[in-house]
């Protein structure tokens, strides 16, 4: 029997353990790389057909909405893009776009003498897909980002863990939680767009998923002409000359989110 | 070297087998009535197509890995079409592509994941049979 066993039992183990780490790190040396190295590698690439800009926008033209209903269209549009639910409980309510009055919509801007159409005016708001989005230094997880190539900001709803901070950070209520599971309250199932689950956010995506394939927004294909979406860094795009020709109001601008939703009111 | 005593040598030792034999009753109760890993099923899409977007073994062990690249890809770059190594390209969407041949989830998808008792939560929001619902 050994003298001072526990001493060299330590040794005896100490000696396994590195002997056992080594082995795997060694096969992997002398394997010498990945077995994809003699075959081309896998390409990535965007579809040519997809609708490209350095800062997607909107104008919403409040002057062709001459009633509520006309906003109905739109969405509908929507939610029937992205498989959006209905609740009757307006506390687990879904929102992407959806209509707003002068008050709720701009509460900066309200004052006592408004003219009568502006204050009797229901105004389609969105995610404003800020230039300086406050949800996106809000979530802890990156699950919420600022595409950097066209500026939507997006999410990513794998990495979403709930935990709503982007909804206390948004000024514009544009997040919704998903409290319950949406699926039962889906009226028409679009198979090619995902639901989401319980637990997690969701918001307007200005339809990426339509972009990539070369079409518009659904909400403004349904639109009728009440909102424009085009490129804001392109000075001959069809929002810029809409900009360039009437005023112009966006939402709570004063709080430095820079909106890229504007509304001609 | 001073010889020592254990104590109580009878009751440790019983012990001892009473743990060992309850610890690996596992493999003993099993042992030799292993299940047969599943047939997967191919549609006759998926049959005809001939090959998948990458190689049979490389889509059998890292399938995943590629719907996380895709994944990836499409949500945080907008890059949508896939070149594989021979040229050939595809739209990256599990609901578009990949599940338009394998359209029977139940036999291709969920045969293998239930043997290798793995759930993933692709289908807890992808939808899994786009084309009953269409």
């Amino acid at each position: 029997m050994m003298d001072s066993s526990r001493r060299n039992l330590l040794k005896l183990a100490g000696l396994s353990v590195v002997g056992l780490s080594a082995a795997p790190v060694l096969k992997t040396w002398a394997s010498g790389g990945s077995e994809t190295e003699t075959e081309t590698q896998p390409r990535l690439l965007p579809n040519p057909d997809a609708l490209t800009a350095t800062r997607w926008g909107m104008v919403v033209d409040t002057r062709k909405i001459s009633s509520p209903r006309d906003l109905d269209p739109l969405v509908e549009a929507c939610k029937r893009a992205h498989n959006i639910p209905t609740f009757q409980d307006k506390d687990h309510e879904i929102k992407w776009i959806w209509e707003e009055e002068f008050e709720h919509a701009f509460p900066m801007k309200d004052d006592d003498y408004l003219s009568q159409r502006v204050s009797s005016l229901t105004f389609p708001v969105l995610c404003n897909h800020c230039k300086n989005p406050p949800c996106v230094r809000a979530c802890p997880t990156k699950a919420t980002f600022k595409r950097e190539s066209d500026g939507i900001v997006l999410m990513d709803y794998h990495r979403c863990i709930g935990c709503r901070f982007c909804m206390a950070a948004c000024p514009y209520g544009s997040r919704s939680f998903n409290f319950r599971d949406p699926r039962p309250f889906i009226k028409e199932m679009t198979p090619d767009y995902p639901t989401r689950t319980k637990g997690v956010v969701e918001k307007c995506d200005f339809c990426v998923e339509l972009l990539a394939v070369g079409k518009l927004p659904a909400c403004v294909e349904a639109s009728n002409g009440i909102l424009t979406f085009g490129d804001l860094d392109d000075p001959n795009s069809e929002v810029r000359l809409l900009l360039g020709a009437n005023y112009t109001i966006r939402r709570k601008e004063t709080l430095g989110t820079e909106p890229n939703v504007y509304y001609i009111v | 070297m001073a010889k020592r005593k254990m104590f109580n040598k009878g009751l440790i030792s019983a012990g001892l087998i009473v743990f060992v034999v309850v610890a690996t009753s596992p493999f003993w109760l099993n042992f030799g009535n292993a299940e047969a890993p599943p047939e997967v099923v191919l549609t006759a899409k998926a049959k005809a197509a001939g090959s998948c977007v990458r190689s049979l073994d490389y889509m059998k062990r890292y399938h995943m890995q590629l719907l996380n690249t895709w994944r990836t890809s499409v949500v945080r770059d907008g890059n949508t079409v896939y070149v594989n190594s021979e040229g050939k390209s595809y739209t990256m969407s599990l609901t578009k592509t990949c599940l338009d041949c394998h359209s029977n989830k139940a036999e291709f998808c969920d045969r293998c994941h239930n043997y290798a008792s793995v759930t993933p939560y692709c289908f807890d929001c992808h939808i899994e049979n786009p084309k009953e619902t269409q």
